[in-house]
């Protein structure tokens, strides 16, 4: 392409005035090897147009959110919540009711050990009955 | 719409959201999930497509309003420290190395051009967009984008032709 047309197209370029099939013809031209001196800080720019054109976005695209859905979270969290303090609860019960056992258990031992000390009485008397019996024989039937 | 209908309308552009996205945020990571969020929201929207004269065009519009949105919020400080990192010149040694790389200085004089004009040096001189597109996409007027996208050409070759004549003298 002749000289005086790229510079005039050029000119053009500057007041942004050119269409997008005229600017192709300028990027072709400075990607050429043949690009006059005067014009050549003008290389590095078009050069940097074309090769950003090539930027991809490499990574896939997901369409579902990966961000945590907090409305999920919160349900999750108070069903934890109810759960445990339900068990607790339980467990609570459940200490409760040993407590109350082993108290009913202690009052048991205790009557069993003043019964016990009853029955050591009644077997003394017991014996103290039998040795009158055998002092005072008693009447045959 | 259907999950394929709806891939099949909406991937073709999918470059050219992240490359707006990256001129906009700077930082890939950034960009990435900026598409990633823009498609999510897409694919939420998706009974509301059928509206827009151009999904396309709406997609961008969407892109550039996120990306404003991102650079406007907190996070953007965070970007904004990034972004002025880069453009320190650092060590003389450095910024040689960096004038050496023409595509670089490229890069960099467009990254330093407001963001109005960054975007439509973008969507014209990358994406290869019409100028009606573009207005339609910024919520301009025509003529106002022609205005702006020929600041950013000029702005981008006096600094080239500076940094030229630099490099020969």
């Amino acid at each position: 392409m002749e000289l005086a047309s790229i510079e005039k197209l050029l000119e053009k370029y500057l007041d942004a005035e050119t269409t997008i099939a005229e600017e192709k013809e300028l990027r072709n031209y400075f990607l050429s090897e043949n690009v006059a001196p005067h014009l050549q800080e003008y290389q590095s720019m078009f050069g940097y147009f074309s090769t950003s054109k090539n930027e991809r976005f490499t990574k896939t695209i997901q369409l579902k959110s990966q961000k945590v859905n907090w409305k999920w979270l919160s349900v999750a969290a108070s069903v934890v919540l109810l759960v445990s303090v339900y068990t607790g609860y339980q467990n609570n019960q459940q200490k409760k009711a040993e407590k109350i056992y082993q108290e009913t258990q202690m009052a048991f031992g205790m009557l069993a050990t003043n019964l016990n000390k009853g029955n050591a009485a009644i077997s003394k008397l017991q014996y103290f009955e039998n040795t009158t019996n055998k002092v005072f024989k008693q009447p045959k039937k | 719409m259907k999950q394929t209908e709806f891939l099949k309308t909406v991937m073709p552009f999918k470059d050219k959201v992240f490359r707006v996205a990256k001129r906009l945020l700077v930082s890939t990571e950034e960009a990435e999930d900026a598409t990633q969020e823009l498609y999510f929201k897409l694919w939420k929207n998706r009974n509301k497509l059928k509206d827009y004269k151009s999904i396309e065009a709406f997609a961008m519009t969407m892109t550039k309003n996120y990306c404003f949105d991102r650079l406007k919020s907190k996070q953007a400080s965070n970007l904004k420290l990034i972004h002025s990192n880069y453009q320190e010149k650092g060590t003389p040694l450095q910024r040689q190395v960096e004038l050496n790389d023409s595509v670089s200085l490229v890069h960099r004089l467009i990254n330093n051009l407001p963001e109005q004009q960054k975007l439509i040096i973008q969507l014209r001189d990358i994406e290869e967009f019409e100028f009606d597109e573009i207005a339609e996409q910024l919520n301009l007027q025509p003529t106002a984008v022609r205005v702006s996208l020929s600041r950013a050409r000029k702005t981008i070759r006096e600094q080239l032709t500076k940094q030229h004549n630099y490099g020969i003298s």
